[in-house]
């Protein structure tokens, strides 16, 4: 029996970019194949060539022995294959049931019948264990529900190859997990996976086969038996990463920011964030951990000014900020690493170059009174995509040409490269490879070091963990405990961070 | 170092990216429409060949036709202009026809209601009377949107539809010659009439010099990119500090004043009065313009002379091949359509794709 897709010598051009250079590749049913690479390495380019999304140049692909036709994501979809993808493709202004039905909606009398499609959605959210809120607006959610809301999408249909780009970037260990159990029955049931991820550990967790690309070629393909994490890296980045982050003491200073009292409310109108008090020193990393949702998201944008403080105030270096206003608050010495990059980080039509300055466009050296200077604008460019390795073949290649890896690096890379006194980095390696992550880890100990202050958000315990000089615990919107991160027993701020303190 | 030789492999060279494909729209929306004209022609039993020499001759063919091509596309620059400078900072501007014509018909009384003025005084301040009327009726509709969340493309085309009734009132009301049974103002005094240079018009050259000079404007300067930015993605440019209102509120009032000026340089240039029927369709035919021209302030040059060619040579179309003066019309009509077409379907899609236009804020 022919396997269940072949991808025979595919090969795609884009400007300047072999982004998929001549890759063969066989998944077979109940087989979970991991596809592992660089940012930019061209796993996207290639899930979506699968798909039916985009055109390959030469080559060929099989489901089930058929050739597929190529840019024809129906037939595609018809043959039995479901896809979440890495750029969330969701509606912002409908429910969350009304986008996971969406494209084949109960109905009653040729229209929709939502009472259905909740309870259907109530039924998908219990049996796969991730929690979401069927009648919520999208565009209210964090990253991470949306994240969930794609997922369930894609199960919702009975399918015989699944292909996830990235699916765990944004969720919490514990959603991993389930997730990856999730993915462990459907294999078992005799669904062909392909999973794309960063997460060397996820992969080691549950991939039958792991398939490394590098600049758009097919470099190794092994097992997670024959190989391990530092072996896999090593494979993806061609030269050999430490995985553990290496830092030394701190030597906190002078508070840097101060939260005072500080209450937020949500979306709906909740409170979010219940007076928190909180200082992060100059010197000093500051982690929160916390399950999502008790008001991390809704605490980083109050501090960065996008969402009104209901009550409290927000200080850097002692001298009060401006209530929403974003701006102001950057200007004060705060730079944001923010969650919702493609919302507000980026201007994906506009130039690399462009992006780098987004926040200081009309600043020296950038402009001179208000004309801007494309000669600085540029040089800034060049300096920011070497040294943060940014893949792109120009500067003057749209954001939106990037792979997604290489999207968060811009953004990383504005924030890093400007003065400031705080640096708030919510989620500052989502999606990110590990080389490259290597890479960020150090630059934000280097700021510390220069005497910053930093507070970071993470759904990753470990990254939380192995960076921060402080914890800060959150748990329904309150700071429950701020401990040593030395020595931190991982059980416990787990059982804080269910609320389940004494 | 096995990592950058890597790096190179995937990285082939520095291509310039300049997309062909986008500016083969315009080219072969075009020709398409010009097609089908001709077959209409064609079938009424005209010659389409006849019909496109005779245009093209009359509208191109000497230097009076010239002069008056170029004439005709005066008012028509500045219209394009009007609604690119929209499209740029995510506004669809229907507004340009009500923008214009109280341009045009601010313009034309204080051309003949302000007496005793050299030339060097008069014709300028009766052009900025122009401009400045039409730029608030753009920013009515800039304001509505700002501040009460109207979608410009409703609040414009109601408000064109209030400044052609308004404007109708004052021509046969108010400001209609005295003793003339005719919908009309005073003819405009010498003083404030927009001279000839070298048998071209002059406002042609403003038209060009303006063109340009927001071409610069968004090229160069931080107040352009602020436009622009706003355009392209409202959240992020809130969150880098822009003023997002306020840039709704100067996109409009731009955008109208250069209508207005269209509307004031064809009063005081071409018709030497306001009479309601001369600007019809002036405002509407800067849509087609803008999209021709992919609303880029350099790129709709090409497309008004084109236009205004076949305004032009219309009549010697008719008087040579027997073709109704209206198969412009359609033409027009036609282009816009295939011009359009595909600007449509990609901001249906847009989201999907990374690549977005410059249209992308139609629709928010
Ligand atoms: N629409 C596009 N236009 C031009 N270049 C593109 C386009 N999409 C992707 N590319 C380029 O193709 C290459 C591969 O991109 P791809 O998105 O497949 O990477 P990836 O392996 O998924 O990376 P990541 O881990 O960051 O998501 C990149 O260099 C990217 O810049
Ligand atoms: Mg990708």
């Amino acid at each position: 029996m022919a396997p269940l897709l072949e991808v025979i010598g595919v090969s795609k051009q884009y400007p300047g970019v072999l982004a998929n250079d001549d890759i063969s590749l066989t998944v077979d049913s109940g087989e979970v194949v991991a596809l592992l690479g660089e940012n930019g390495a061209g796993k996207s380019t290639l899930v979506k060539a699968v798909f039916g999304l985009l055109r390959p140049d030469a080559g060929e692909i099989r489901i089930k022995g058929e050739p597929i036709v190529f840019g024809d994501t129906n037939a595609v979809i018809g043959r039995g294959v479901g896809m979440v993808h890495q750029h969330f493709q969701l509606v912002p202004v409908m429910s969350v049931a009304e986008n996971i039905v969406l494209g084949d909606e109960p109905r009653r009398g040729g229209l929709l019948n939502m009472k259905k499609a909740r309870a259907e959605v109530r039924a998908l959210s219990e049996r796969y264990g991730l929690a979401v809120d069927p009648a919520a607006m999208v565009e209210d959610l964090p990253v991470g529900m949306q994240q969930r809301i794609e997922i369930l999408k894609a199960l919702r249909k009975e399918v015989d190859l699944l292909i996830l780009d990235e699916p765990t970037a944004v969720l919490t260990p514990q959603e991993i997990d389930e997730f990856l159990n999730v993915v462990r029955v459907l294999a078992s049931q005799g669904v062909g996976i392909v999973l794309i991820t960063h997460k060397l550990r996820e992969v080691m967790a549950v991939a039958d086969r792991v398939v490394v690309l590098r600049g758009g070629k097919v470099v190794g393909i092994t097992t997670p038996k024959e190989s391990n994490e530092e072996g896999l890296a090593q494979l993806m980045v061609g030269r050999s990463v430490v995985l553990r982050v290496n830092k030394g003491d701190a030597h906190p200073g002078k508070p840097v920011l101060t939260i005072k009292g500080l209450e937020v409310r949500d979306d709906r109108k909740l409170k979010a964030v219940d007076g928190v008090n909180l200082e992060v020193l100059s010197g000093e990393i500051v982690g929160v951990a916390g399950v999502e949702g008790n008001g991390q998201r809704e605490l980083v944008e109050a501090i960065c000014g996008m969402r009104p403080r209901a009550a409290g105030e927000v200080l850097v270096g002692g001298v009060p900020t401006e209530n929403m206003h974003p701006h102001a608050v950057h200007l004060s010495g705060i730079s944001h690493i923010p969650e919702d990059r493609e919302k507000h980080g980026l201007v994906s039509s506009y130039s690399i170059a462009d992006n780098l300055v987004l926040n200081q466009f009309d600043q020296e050296p950038f402009a001179r009174g208000w004309i801007r200077n494309a000669g600085e604008i540029t040089k800034n460019a060049h300096v920011l995509v070497k040294q943060f390795d940014i893949r792109t073949p120009s500067i003057k290649a749209t954001a939106g040409t990037l792979s997604g890896g290489n999207m968060q690096k811009v953004i990383v890379a504005r924030e890093l490269s400007q003065d400031f006194h705080v640096l708030v980095a919510a989620q500052p390696t989502r999606g990110i490879d590990v080389g490259s992550i290597e890479f960020i880890h150090k630059q934000l100990i280097a700021a510390r070091d220069r005497g910053a202050g930093v507070l970071l958000v993470s759904a990753e315990l470990d990254e939380i963990l192995s960076l921060s000089d402080r914890v800060a615990v959150m748990s329904g919107g309150k700071i429950v405990a701020v401990l040593d991160a030395t020595g931190a027993d991982r059980a416990y701020i787990g059982r804080l961070m269910a609320g389940l303190h004494d | 170092m096995s990592v950058n030789t890597e790096k190179k492999s995937a990285v082939l060279k520095e291509r310039r990216t300049f997309d062909v494909g986008s500016w083969l729209i315009p080219f072969v929306a075009v020709l398409v429409a010009m097609f089908i004209a001709a077959v209409l022609m064609y079938l009424q039993g005209a010659s389409p060949l006849t019909a496109y020499t005779s245009l093209l001759k009359s509208a191109f063919g000497s230097a009076p036709g010239i002069g008056k091509t170029l004439g005709k596309a005066t008012p028509l620059v500045l219209s394009g202009l009007a609604v690119t400078i929209g499209l740029r900072a995510g506004l669809f501007n229907i507004g340009a026809q009500g923008q214009l014509i109280s341009g045009a018909l601010a313009s034309a009384w204080a051309g003949y209601a302000i007496h005793g003025l050299p030339m060097a005084i008069h014709l300028p301040l009766a052009l900025l009377i122009g401009a400045f009327f039409g730029s608030l009726t753009g920013l009515i509709a800039g304001a509505l949107k700002a501040y009460r969340g109207i979608h410009e493309v409703i609040s414009t085309i109601m408000l064109n539809s209030i400044v052609i009734s308004l404007v109708d009132y004052l021509a046969s009301g108010p400001f209609k010659e005295h003793g003339q049974p005719l919908t009309r103002t005073a003819p405009v005094l010498k003083s404030a009439l927009v001279p000839k240079f070298f048998g071209l018009p002059l406002g042609f050259f403003i038209a060009l010099a303006l063109s340009y000079a927001v071409w610069w404007v968004f090229r160069r300067t931080t107040s352009g990119f602020r436009l622009e930015t706003v355009g392209r993605n409202k959240n992020a440019a809130w969150y880098a500090g822009i003023n997002v209102k306020r840039s709704i509120l100067i996109a409009m009032a731009v955008g109208g004043a250069v209508a207005g000026l269209g509307g004031a340089v064809e009063t005081l240039g071409i018709t030497g009065r306001f009479e309601p029927a001369f600007n019809a369709g002036l405002g509407f035919d800067g849509i087609t313009i803008a999209l021709l021209g992919r609303a880029n302030p350099l790129g709709i040059i090409p497309g008004a002379i084109l236009i205004g060619g076949m305004r032009a040579g219309a009549a010697s179309m008719q008087f040579d091949a027997g073709v109704a003066p209206e198969i412009v019309d359609l033409l027009m009509a036609l282009i816009l359509f295939f011009v359009s077409a595909p600007l449509l379907t990609r901001w249906l899609r847009r989201g999907k794709g990374a690549a977005s236009s410059v249209t992308g804020g139609w629709g928010s």
